[in-house]
């Protein structure tokens, strides 16, 4: 295995956040402050309580996956196209890799990004509402595994565009009003049945369900099938990345 | 002696139905620098990216020291550098930071000290904490060598490494071309400027519209194929050829001072004496005389024209 080549990769794409730190790290913090002021403080105020639990405190999972998922997307989509857009990428597919180690590089990067601003979230959540986690071990595995999944699917989204409106174009027109449709700020019993049936075909109702039952043991469907849902999706886009590397989709010609 | 780099049948037909390379056989010798010359689109670029595993061969094989470019791609990738035509860089990073990444891609681990003495061969050391944005357009290429050779290749591929830059950088280029070949370092170069060839290249291969058309030793190629030429000036201008010298097919210029003759040096009798007794019968007057080489331009043009 190509150790210097996952290292170098790893780094200086962590090394791109670094010096973007603002962008990478501040703005999903200050988007998400905004979200806790707006739904948690003023509508929040007027919404008592969601099974049982204060609204503001409810809506902590939801908002997490919200910047999660747009996180992990934009963080890999981006270090894989730019190098594309660039021409660099020359570089990384005449060297001696193969795709699970540019896999481990960028998608690694990308994830971990992604993690450090989901915890860096869940403490600034903490400064305005009293946050308890049922279950540490769920809610980090939840946390893990959405990082790494959808920094995935930014991966492949990042592969697939060959211009900068395709590689906004899934995110803003189809992460984005999956995630608000998804149960970030509200249960699916507040729908009407047939929306609550409708809403059972969004991926995202399950991560969010899930990662909420590891906050307060309170969610839409069962955590084992939430869970399930994570690694269908995880093992779909690992498929996806391997059969894009090995015929060379938009890559190799 | 083993050849570097075979290649065996090599062909490409993209998406697109357009057929690259067609058939293409060549050995690359250890040490050598090889001059790939072809016109745009004659499939120079396409031969390099598939040897560095950029773009994926129709058909055929190539190895490299022994190693098939597929199933043995670390093997082969770990000895090639490259350095592409385009001036692709990224914009903020530094010039030192781009090298260890090269250097790391390719499985080596860090090592300032090589990475150090390279940037001072390449006059790049003081730019090292420069970010690649403010580089000039030469400097720039030089980071793309550097690139290339932060991880020791045997054997490196310059994609047209001196198109765009000027005179005395080019002269720069060769220098370091040659101080490479001196290490030990194999070299493949493409280039439109024959000029480059007929300078730096041991060997030099033509290839058009997908095809290889020769390869050959440069100086075997020129003596075979140059043709000289006979320039003799006169003391008075002639208005026409004198019916006397119609055997050797002179050509006049049109102030009517120099007569040209083509001769082919490799014949036994190259009608030079003849044609020196038959313009003094002629009573012509001569000023001065002057023979040329045909360059290695006119080689390959005649080649790609003709065939």
């Amino acid at each position: 295995m190509n150790i210097q080549a996952i290292r170098v990769i790893y780094k200086y794409e962590m090394l791109r956040a670094w010096e973007t730190i603002l962008q990478s790290f501040i703005s999903p913090v200050i988007s998400t402050a905004l979200y806790f002021v707006v739904f948690g403080a003023a509508i929040g105020s007027r919404i008592q309580t969601v099974d049982g639990v204060p609204y503001g405190v409810f809506i902590v999972p939801g908002l997490m996956m919200l910047a999660l998922l747009t996180q992990s997307i934009a963080n890999a989509s981006f270090g894989i196209f730019f190098p594309k857009f660039t021409g660099t990428i020359y570089e990384v597919m005449s060297a001696p890799i193969s795709f699970i180690e540019i896999l481990l590089g960028y998608v690694g990067a990308a994830a971990t990004k992604s993690f450090i601003i989901g915890l860096i979230i869940l403490a600034t959540a903490g400064f305005f509402v009293p946050l308890e986690i049922a279950h540490p071990l769920w809610m980090l595995s939840f946390l893990i595994l959405t990082c790494i999944s959808f920094s995935l699917f930014g991966f492949i989204i990042g592969l697939w565009a060959d211009n900068f409106e395709k590689l906004q174009v899934i995110p803003m027109l189809v992460i984005t009003p999956l995630v608000f449709l998804g149960g970030s700020f509200y249960t699916i019993d507040m729908l009407s049945p047939v929306w609550q049936t409708v809403t059972l075909f969004n991926p995202v109702v399950y991560l969010i369900s899930g990662f909420r039952w590891s906050f307060f043991e309170v969610s839409d469907v069962s955590v084992e099938l939430s869970m399930f849902m994570v690694l269908v999706f995880l093992a779909g886009c690992l498929i996806t990345v391997w059969w894009m590397f090995k015929s060379g989709y938009r890559l190799k010609q | 002696m083993q050849p570097i780099i075979s290649i065996s049948n090599l062909s490409k037909t993209y998406a697109s139905g357009h057929r690259a390379l067609k058939d293409v056989s060549l050995d690359i010798k250890a040490g050598e620098i090889l001059a790939l010359l072809g016109p745009n689109g004659a499939g120079k670029t396409t031969l390099i990216s598939i040897i560095c595993g950029i773009v994926n061969p129709t058909s055929g094989s190539v190895r490299v020291s022994g190693y098939d470019i597929i199933s043995d791609y670390r093997k082969t990738r770990s000895m090639i550098g490259l350095v592409p035509q385009e001036l692709t860089l990224g914009a903020f990073e530094t010039v030192w930071n781009t090298l260890c990444f090269s250097r790391g891609l390719f499985g080596k681990k860090p090592d300032s000290a090589y990475l150090e003495q390279l940037l001072k061969d390449l006059s790049l050391w003081e730019k090292k904490d420069s970010e690649l944005m403010a580089l000039s357009g030469g400097m720039k290429r030089r980071v793309l060598i550097g690139k290339a050779l932060s991880h020791q290749p045997s054997v490196l591929f310059l994609d047209e490494p001196t198109a765009g830059v000027d005179v005395n950088l080019r002269k720069d280029m060769w220098k370091i071309v040659r101080h490479l070949r001196e290490t030990g370092v194999t070299i493949i170069l493409t280039t439109h400027y024959i000029e480059e060839a007929e300078e730096i290249a041991d060997r030099v291969a033509v290839i058009n519209n997908g095809e290889l058309l020769l390869v050959d030793n440069k100086d075997t190629l020129m003596h075979k194929l140059g043709k000289r030429q006979l320039v003799i000036e006169l003391e008075k201008p002639v208005t026409a050829i004198p019916a006397a010298l119609s055997a050797w097919k002179l050509d006049l210029s049109t102030d009517g001072y120099f007569l040209s003759y083509t001769y082919d040096p490799l014949k036994a009798q190259t009608g030079i004496a003849e044609l020196l007794q038959a313009l003094s019968k002629a009573k012509l007057l001569l000023r001065d005389v002057n023979t040329s080489q045909s360059s290695l331009e006119e080689i390959f043009i005649n080649l790609v024209n003709t065939k």
